[in-house]
């Protein structure tokens, strides 16, 4: 049996969060009573007009800019043209041609899973309108409901050859993408609820083969785990069904999120003539160096770049910077306790350690949070100039993240400053020692490990608040008197 | 007689209150339910809707906010939007749409305090030189009740001409104002492309359409264009400009004004009855003191074959919205696709199914470049020689139309010479250039039109052209044969 590369071409959708819809002024939101976000335009009502939204645009060249392509400096739409109930005018506003999208030729780096990065090249990313949705109605029969028709879509394709070849790239970018456009905040990334859908092509060829084998698409994918189990399927499904010495049909399959298995919904015939033309009610995009310069300086730092400097820069590992840059609100908290004089380390333990899990536990995100960058540095510096203990200042966060109060403030009011004072804990310690003389003649008889006992039993005295530092010393100091 | 008026004295009288909005509109409705009947320029009046406009024009006299056309009956064609009026394209398959809104043109003319007196007959979808394509009534000239008013907004002019309306509205694709006003006789204009909003107009080439004015003077016409034109940001297409303005209409003259006359379209297959109407107004302006000269720009030969691939092309786009889905007509049928087949099936008129058909050819994969490619390269060439006609003349003139008003059903056997009627008034709308058609006299008791054609964006200087035009041909105003 010959060994087989894969080749996985990546489709992605992505509703922009703009609050009206492309060509009209029905407002954009999730769910809600079917056709109460409709008006004559976007219904496709006889004699109206569309206007495109300019922030749409906006977003879109932004995209593009992110994914380094190249930028059409005159861009025009074209009608889509076939008939289907969800689709309005019987045409869909798309964008056609190599050259014409508003981005092409761009790329996007992943990690690779043997370290270092991977250039995934991106053929096109355009914007185009979305359809309504066509539903099957519990009493029989179907309707459509158009809240969603209309909706700005952007539309980001791979290169051909894709460079992408196994399941864990194509969930990698997917991951990457999501996280350029959240960064962005052209998309909010929610693929449960559609507003990002992804429909990867794979096929398979013999190792070293020169063509291309046969593409199945995959619909119907919600996540990023049924995108990875999905490419991983289909490669094993054509993996077998070559073995067995049959072809791959060209078709369109569905995925069994249950079954976690793909199924055929439709093969593909012949292609179908969409006979594109410039939408004549649109005029064409034109843009300037300028605007599009202006646009480049909107670009937020994106999260590879983030992290490589995260590991770089600060000397964080993969996996900390990983976790860091994954939420842009996340990765500016670190930044702004960076900036204040929190050390990287400190800031990025504490942050992916217990505040990610109170975050996590109250469901509650760091925007809405109580803890401040500055509070958390300095709870850092507290514990850095001995004033409380690392162990106390866990307790300390923990109160922080219920009430918002400043680190400070907590310690004060508990009185849970760390007792570094040597007169005090020498109190403390010769009254440990006087009350267990048998602890001491074990001490005395060589049994040294003892003084551990001691010790511990002077911090429960000093409820923690005395250094542990000082404590051992002054042990060490009475027990060998 | 109130419907004898123009719509400049009828507003006159109104804002002296020496006539009432109902009374005018009323007397107009009269000689509606008197002649229409013939003529079958209407396909919906609604007394009940036209006395809620001439309430609401009173109420803006009484007010003392009267504009230059507040309480004048107005004719629409239908296929401008009217909110709450059945808007049908003579078409099965929108024979009982009622409309949400109104086209920005419907809304400008109740802002302006028009009064709406009906909806017009058309070739369905606009498709057409006759009005007979339309799937309900056949339109009849009112000069010769036996000849066609010409198309496709046949039903507006002939309204216009009958005095069933002073003032009417049209949309003009190809010719389809300008060709009706001339075989009847009346003034119609064409603004720049964009200059009028088509929003709420039902599509049929969007590149090409544009709405205008019928009047029977050019004074009436420029009023009216001056009530519907100026940007509207609901339709992107807009030009960023203001409404065409009037204040200089009569301070023009034909003294000195250079006029281009068109080589191409006082040929062979130019009646030889048209051509010497042209040629006999020709005569009378260099008497007026103009310069007139002829001009040959032989792309203008291509305009019919060009217009006959790219209007068709954008049709077949723009009515495929008509599925039975949403509004209009639904048959029943197999499974979506063929609910949506039955539909158009029976919706549409043979007509209308041939240019969706010869539509979705031009832009079919194989056949896009050597059809809708080749002919928008040709469209750019023939804008190009016509753009450079304006550096040397201030209008370009032919005959509107190469016929006077021909015999109904005359021309629907012959289907290509039905579409050569529209020669002469297709540049126009190649280019997106503002034009107009005004009667410059009679062959055998039927109108002849003589088409003026101007730059972009040059509505205002036309209309003042046009106005010195008219008034250089005494002769060719003349009433039709109506009581
Ligand atoms: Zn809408």
């Amino acid at each position: 049996m010959p060994e087989y590369v894969a080749s996985v071409g990546m489709e992605v959708h992505a509703e922009l969060m703009t609050r009206s819809k492309m060509f009209c002024r029905c407002p954009v939101a999730f769910g809600g009573e079917p056709n109460t976000r409709v008006c004559p335009v976007c219904l496709g009502m006889p004699g109206t007009l569309p206007v495109p939204n300019r922030r749409a645009i906006e977003m879109v060249l932004r995209t593009a800019l992110a994914l380094d392509c190249t930028i059409a400096m005159r861009s025009v739409f074209h009608r889509k043209n076939y008939f289907y109930p969800d689709l309005p005018k019987g045409y869909q506003v798309s964008q056609y041609g190599e050259t014409n999208p508003l981005g092409y030729a761009g790329k996007l780096e992943i990690p690779a899973s043997g370290g270092g990065y991977k250039r995934v090249g991106i053929r096109r990313v355009h914007l185009e309108e979305d359809t309504g949705k066509l539903m099957h109605l519990p009493a029989g029969g179907s309707g459509v409901d158009f809240n969603r028709a209309g909706v700005p879509l952007m539309e980001i394709v791979t290169d051909f050859p894709p460079d992408i070849t196994t399941p864990d790239e194509a969930k990698e970018y997917l991951a990457q993408l999501r996280q350029i456009l959240v960064y962005l905040e052209v998309c909010d990334g929610k693929m449960e609820e559609g507003s990002m859908r992804c429909e990867p092509n794979i096929s398979i060829r013999p190792e070293g083969s020169e063509t291309y084998g046969t593409k199945t698409e995959l619909k119907n994918l919600n996540s990023f785990r049924s995108v990875q189990l999905g490419v991983q399927f289909e490669v094993r499904r054509q993996t077998a069904v070559l073995d067995h010495g049959q072809r791959v049909v060209q078709e369109t399959r569905g995925w069994d999120e249950n079954r976690e298995a793909s199924f055929p919904m439709r093969v593909k015939e012949a292609e179908n003539d969409y006979r594109y033309f410039p939408d004549p009610d649109l005029v064409p995009m034109v843009f300037d160096e300028a605007y599009l310069e202006s646009l480049r300086a909107t670009l937020p730092e994106l999260p590879l770049a983030k992290s490589r400097r995260y590991q770089e820069v600060m000397g964080l590992s993969a996996y900390d910077a990983g976790l860091l840059v994954a939420d842009r609100d996340w990765a500016a908290y670190f930044e702004s306790a960076v900036e204040l004089g929190g050390d990287a380390k400190t800031v990025c333990n504490w942050m992916n350690g217990d505040y990610a899990r109170y975050l996590n536990e109250s469901g509650n995100t760091v925007g809405s949070g109580n803890v401040q960058p500055k509070q958390l540095v300095e709870l850092t510096k507290l514990i850095e100039d001995g004033t409380i203990s690392g162990k106390i200042a866990k307790d300390v966060f923990a109160e922080m993240f219920r009430t918002g109060h400043d680190p400070r403030t907590i310690v004060q009011s508990k009185g849970a400053t760390q007792i570094s004072d040597a007169g005090a804990i020498g109190e403390i310690v010769a009254r440990v020692v006087g009350a267990n003389p048998d602890v001491v003649a074990k001490y005395k008889s060589g049994q040294t490990s003892v003084a551990g006992f001691l010790i511990g039993r002077v911090m429960a005295e000093s409820k923690g608040r005395a250094n542990p530092q000082l404590v051992r010393d002054l042990v060490a100091k009475a027990l060998d008197e | 007689m109130p419907t004898r008026l123009s719509a400049t004295r009828l507003a006159a009288r109104l804002a002296a209150k020496e006539l009432g909005v109902r009374e005018v509109a009323q007397a107009h409705l009269d000689r509606i339910a008197t002649l229409d009947a013939t003529l079958g320029a209407f396909l919906t009046v609604d007394p009940d809707e036209t006395m809620r406009w001439a309430d609401a024009a009173q109420a803006k006299i009484d007010a003392g906010e009267a504009g230059p056309l507040t309480g004048v009956p107005i004719a629409i064609k239908d296929n401008l939007c009217t909110a709450g009026v059945r808007t049908t394209c003579a078409s099965r398959i929108l024979e009982s749409h009622v409309p949400i809104y109104d086209a920005t043109v419907v809304r400008r003319l109740r802002e302006a305090g028009c009064v709406m007196v009906g909806k017009t007959n058309l070739d369905e979808f606009a498709m057409g030189t006759s009005t007979e394509n339309s799937a309900f009534q056949v339109t009849r000239n009112p000069w010769d009740f036996d000849r066609s008013p010409g198309g496709s907004s046949g039903g507006s002019a002939a309204a216009v001409a009958a005095e069933m309306a002073p003032l009417a509205l049209g949309s003009d694709t190809g010719g389809s104002i300008r060709q009706p006003a001339s075989l009847c006789g009346i003034v119609g204009f064409k603004p720049t492309y964009g200059r009028c909003s088509r929003y709420g107009l039902v599509a049929f080439g969007s590149s090409l359409d544009q709405i205008g004015p019928f009047a029977r003077t050019v004074e009436d016409a420029a009023l009216l264009a001056e009530a519907i034109t100026g940007h509207d940001r609901r339709d992107s297409t807009s030009a960023n400009h203001p409404a065409i303005a009037t204040q200089a209409l009569k301070s023009g003259t034909l003294r000195g004004a250079r006029l281009g006359v068109l080589k191409e379209t006082l040929g062979e297959s130019t009646d030889p009855r048209v051509t010497q109407g042209v040629e006999r107004a020709l005569d009378a302006l260099r008497a007026e003191g103009a310069d007139v000269h002829e001009v040959s720009i032989p792309s203008i030969g291509y305009g019919v074959t060009t217009y006959y691939i790219i209007a068709p092309a954008e049709a077949s786009s723009n009515l495929a919205r008509f599925d039975g889905v949403r509004y209009g007509l639904r048959v029943e049928g197999k499974g979506h696709i063929g609910m949506m087949e039955a539909t158009r099936a029976a919706g549409f008129g043979h007509e209308v199914k041939a240019r969706i058909m010869i539509g979705t050819y031009a832009l079919s994969a194989g056949y896009y470049d050597a059809f809708y490619l080749r002919a928008q390269q040709v469209r750019a060439l023939m804008r190009r020689d016509l753009e450079a006609a304006f550096q040397d003349f201030d209008l370009l003139v032919s005959p509107t139309s190469p016929v006077p008003a021909f015999k109904i059903g005359e021309l629907t056997s012959d289907p290509l010479a039905l579409k050569m009627l529209d020669y002469c008034t297709i540049p126009a709308n190649m280019g997106g250039f503002p034009a107009l058609s005004l009667n410059c006299g009679f062959a055998d008791g039927l109108p002849i039109g003589l088409h003026l054609m101007g730059p972009v964006l040059g509505d205002e200087r036309l209309l003042q052209l046009a106005y010195c035009v008219e008034r250089a041909l005494p002769d060719a105003t003349g009433r039709p044969p109506l009581p």
